[in-house]
């Protein structure tokens, strides 16, 4: 590394952490805002006197929130969403990635199949079409819509692509070995192809949890009912629809002192939790999951 | 080879897959159907009446087509050109830092606005930018009166595009950070030995380095020309700010499943979906033609 120690590069260096320090506080902040407005008072929050720091901290939010049964109902519904998404979306990007990496030689049907995938991915039938199928299968308020709908259409082709991409660069030497040793297809994916895929299996696994978690739409128009709302879906109704935004200035003003900023902050907070106790571990994959898509030989 | 068996195998493998794929992104292709048909909820697709192209004929003519068409292209277009440059200035900033632990940690915190959903993002930006909100107050700091942002219609797409690359500027900087690893280090050694400064290192050697990179990102968003967002959007907008701010895709989830016109709806989709479709794979074939990149 080139090491200089000049004033102008000393200076750079100041300039360079002060300007990149800035704008990784714009990315802290507001979260860091929300918990603070989440711990202070109502009337402090109404008032608008919450900046870093809770103004009249208690608990109130939270001891409210507790009250607050269909929160926590729809909570579990994301977690149960998450977890058969998870565990589906693994076996089907697994079982679909291995047949397609194959050559041509070895599976014909391999590239005209893959761009069936493809067009699924480039071209779709829009959300009206999308909703009178799901209807017609009579998903509608069932937790399978959930998963099924945004599974398929949300980053599956995708995934798989991904996969296939990274199974593509596995050495050829192991497969020929076990080929050699009598294994067969079930075998060589099972115990060859996806011990050592674990960070490409992982990090689309991620890209699924957080996917699952954050959908909020397909909650909106296949679920009729609010006890069947997955929770991005019971917030973006509390806190956004019924946010005093939709309101002209002088109806706004009235608004303020009456809305519950507390109250939606800590369910915003609550909300973020998850992702924020998974971000740790999504650190380690996603980085190389990503790269791997984008920038490849 | 051994494999030639396999292929029953293959099959099996692909089966539930493909089943799912089908059913929830094939099936409802057939489904575009409804925008040739004078659309019957009742009778379904294969009972209603077809009208041939007046649904189109009807889209064309109302102002609203208008509208979305042009909001959905002036948000998307600022969005593409704001999310390439924000990254980039970013990552050759990143890059410059020489302490690898201050590298890191900030690598880890410009991340996370990304795994955040819209709806999350939209309640504290709102919050952010609401009368009595933080953003207010620092103005009132500057004597400004307080105004609420998100119900100024002119306003309206800058701060879209703004918390959208706010967002995700951390996420994108990483195949540009990963594409500057690439960079052959004995450039920079020689650079210095010659004498050249660190901005200079930067224009003549880095920023040509990850050229191709930047190339294939620029091509590759134009697919994403007729995509201005839909959740972030859908969680920041309101009946006030519609003229600027609604795009295609909220004007479809309203005219279609709020006032059930599923005919225009679906037509709207369909116009979206084919512009998109050519889009993106005129983007892939150039993306090819320039940088040899393909999707498998």
């Amino acid at each position: 590394m080139v090491k200089d120690m000049t004033i102008g590069s000393r200076l750079f260096n100041i300039v360079l952490i002060v300007i990149l320090l800035g704008i990784t506080l714009t990315c802290i902040l507001p979260i860091w805002y929300t918990l603070a407005l989440s711990l202070s008072s109502k009337a402090a929050a109404a008032g608008g006197l919450v900046w870093l720091w809770p103004v009249g901290f208690n608990l109130n939010s939270y001891r409210e929130l507790l009250s607050d049964t269909q929160f926590f109902h729809s909570f579990w519904i994301s977690v149960q969403r998450v977890a058969i998404g998870l565990v589906l979306n693994f076996f089907v990007v697994a079982l679909m990635a291995y047949p397609l990496s194959r050559s041509t030689r070895e599976f014909p049907q391999r590239n005209a199949l893959m761009w069936i995938l493809v067009f699924t991915m480039l071209f779709n039938g829009g959300l009206i079409p999308l909703y009178l199928t799901v209807k017609a299968l009579g998903m509608i308020n069932s937790i399978w819509a959930l998963v099924l709908v945004a599974g398929a259409t949300h980053g599956l082709v995708f995934n798989v692509i991904l996969t296939v991409n990274f199974f593509r660069n596995l050495p050829k030497e192991l497969e020929e070995a076990a080929l050699v040793d009598g294994a067969g297809p079930w075998i060589m994916l099972t115990r060859v192809f996806i011990p050592l895929s674990v960070p490409v299996l992982a990090t689309v696994s991620l890209f699924n949890i957080v996917m699952h978690w954050n959908e909020f739409l397909y909650g909106l128009i296949f679920m009729t009912r609010e006890e069947f709302y997955p929770l991005q879906t019971y917030i973006q109704q509390l806190v956004v629809v019924f946010n005093p935004n939709i309101l002209d200035e002088e109806q706004m003003k009235m608004m303020a002192s009456l809305s519950n900023r507390t109250l939606n902050a800590a369910k915003v907070f609550i909300a973020m939790i998850p992702i924020l106790a998974v971000y740790p571990f999504l650190q380690r994959y996603f980085i190389h999951g990503i790269t791997l898509g984008s920038v490849k030989e | 080879m051994k494999s030639k068996g396999f292929v029953k195998h293959y099959v099996l493998m692909l089966l539930p897959g493909y089943a799912w794929v089908i059913v929830f992104c094939v099936i409802p292709m057939f489904g575009i159907a409804i925008a040739f048909q004078d659309f019957n909820p009742v009778r379904g697709i294969l009972g209603s009446k077809w009208s041939g192209l007046d649904t189109f004929e009807y889209m064309f003519q109302l102002d609203d087509t208008k509208t979305i068409f042009v909001n959905t292209l002036f948000i998307a277009c600022m969005k593409i050109v704001g999310n390439l440059i924000v990254p980039l200035t970013f990552a050759l900033m990143l890059n410059e830092l020489r302490i690898t632990i201050l590298k890191r940690s900030i690598q880890t915190i410009v991340y996370l606005p990304h795994f955040l959903s819209w709806v999350i993002l939209g309640g504290i930006v709102l919050d952010l930018f609401s009368y009595t909100g933080p953003v207010n107050q620092l103005l009132a700091l500057f004597g400004a009166e307080p105004a609420v942002f998100f119900a100024k219609a002119p306003l309206f797409p800058y701060l879209v595009v703004g918390s959208d690359i706010w967002k995700d500027f951390g996420f994108n900087t990483i195949i540009y950070l990963a594409a500057m690893t690439g960079i052959n280090p004995a450039l920079y050694e020689a650079h210095a030995i010659d004498g050249g400064g660190r901005i200079k290192a930067l224009w003549h050697i880095t920023l040509p380095g990850i050229r191709t990179t930047v190339a294939l990102l620029a091509v590759l968003s134009l697919g994403n020309v007729l995509n201005a967002g839909f959740d972030q959007i859908f969680n920041l907008y309101n009946p006030l700010v519609y003229s600027t701010g609604d795009i295609i895709d909220t004007w479809v989830y309203r005219a279609g499943l709020l006032d059930l016109q599923y005919e225009l709806a679906t037509a709207v989709g369909l116009l979206k979906s084919v512009i998109g479709l050519i889009l993106i794979s005129i983007s892939y074939v150039l993306a090819y033609r320039f940088t040899n990149y393909r999707i498998f």
